[in-house]
């Protein structure tokens, strides 16, 4: 309950503008200079700040071909300080998946030994090397590849309130509105049977945050004298990990499950410099 | 462990330092331009 408060709490910070939904704006004030860890479309009409994502393929895509020092540093700090805590607590989408989570439908554990590494491809191809190679013709500027043909935050928060408030957008629909909504709807499907499964099988956000996991200031820690190793952690995963033995594997997510699951409070997450 | 800790200052302070070459170097306007309008490739439309 506390995660879904911080979920909330966070998503209302970054996204406050909800009456932008029905008048199809968006924020044009001078917060949007600023990135915030998690994904959200800054196309999306209640959001006051922009996506790290979006950033880091408008540089790469951009006249200068250049990596952005800013979003760089971003992703870089908030990665070090927090690891895939972000995905957990900060992150609007993460909250979104978390929701389709919870209706009654018939759930799927999967390991996903080998599907977890598409994001990293994705984040490799997506935004990195697609926008950076790919130029359009007459302007010379590449495109934001990742957020045109896969990002579903930007396809449910973005383009479906500003298509059903706004008629000119309606107009120009076309076939890559149709395969982006149609890999939406998919990404949907699945959240709501498989947890968390755009996190750990698609966003490359999660697949940079997942690189810090290890060396985050934020980590979680198995207290191994006291551990009985009772199983408990890993049956209360819904990421199919073994917390009492890897607690800072690349894929968690933070979700605190397995520290509520413990009844001998081995398993922790704390600030730690050492 | 002093390893780990050292890491661990290195990317922070690298971090910052990027983001403060970022902010001199005029990004945050370039964000800015983008991030005010609709971006309709960012939303996959036209």
């Amino acid at each position: 309950m506390k995660r879904l408060i911080s979920q909330i709490i966070f998503f209302l910070l970054q996204n406050p503008l909800l009456n932008n939904f029905f008048t199809g704006k968006i924020y044009q004030g001078k917060l949007k200079t600023l990135c915030t860890p998690g994904l959200n479309c800054y196309s999306c009409p209640a959001a006051i700040t922009s996506c790290p994502l979006g950033a880091m393929q408008l540089f790469l895509g951009g006249a200068k071909h250049s990596l952005s020092l800013f979003v760089t540093g971003f992703l870089l700090t908030t990665g070090i300080v927090f690891g895939r805590f972000i995905c957990g607590y900060v992150c609007p989408f993460g909250l979104f998946q978390d929701l389709l989570y919870k209706i009654k439908t018939p759930k799927l554990k999967r390991k996903f030994k080998y599907a977890r590494y598409i994001k990293y491809i994705i984040l490799l191809v997506f935004v990195i090397v697609l926008p950076l190679i790919i130029r359009n013709d007459l302007s010379g500027l590449g495109s934001p590849w990742f957020c045109m043909y896969i990002c579903p935050s930007g396809t449910v928060f973005g383009a479906i309130p500003l298509l059903i408030t706004t008629e000119a957008l309606r107009e120009s629909l076309g076939l890559r509105f149709i395969i982006k909504a149609a890999g939406a709807v998919a990404i949907i499907v699945m959240s709501a049977t498989i947890y968390r499964f755009f996190c750990r099988v698609i966003c490359p956000l999660g697949a940079i945050y997942s690189l810090f996991n290890k060396l985050a200031f934020v980590k979680m820690s198995c207290d191994k004298s006291k551990c009985i190793s009772c199983g408990d952690c890993s049956r209360a995963c819904n990421i199919m990990l073994t917390p009492s033995e890897k607690p800072n594997s690349p894929e968690c997510v933070r979700c605190g499950d397995c520290i509520k699951a413990c009844n001998f409070s081995v398993i922790k997450c704390s600030i730690k410099l050492k | 462990m002093k390893k780990m800790i050292f890491i661990r200052m290195a990317v922070l302070t690298l971090g910052i330092t990027l983001m403060t070459f970022g902010v001199l170097n005029g990004e945050l306007q370039e964000i800015l331009r983008k991030a005010v309008r609709i971006c309709l490739e960012c939303i996959g439309i036209g």
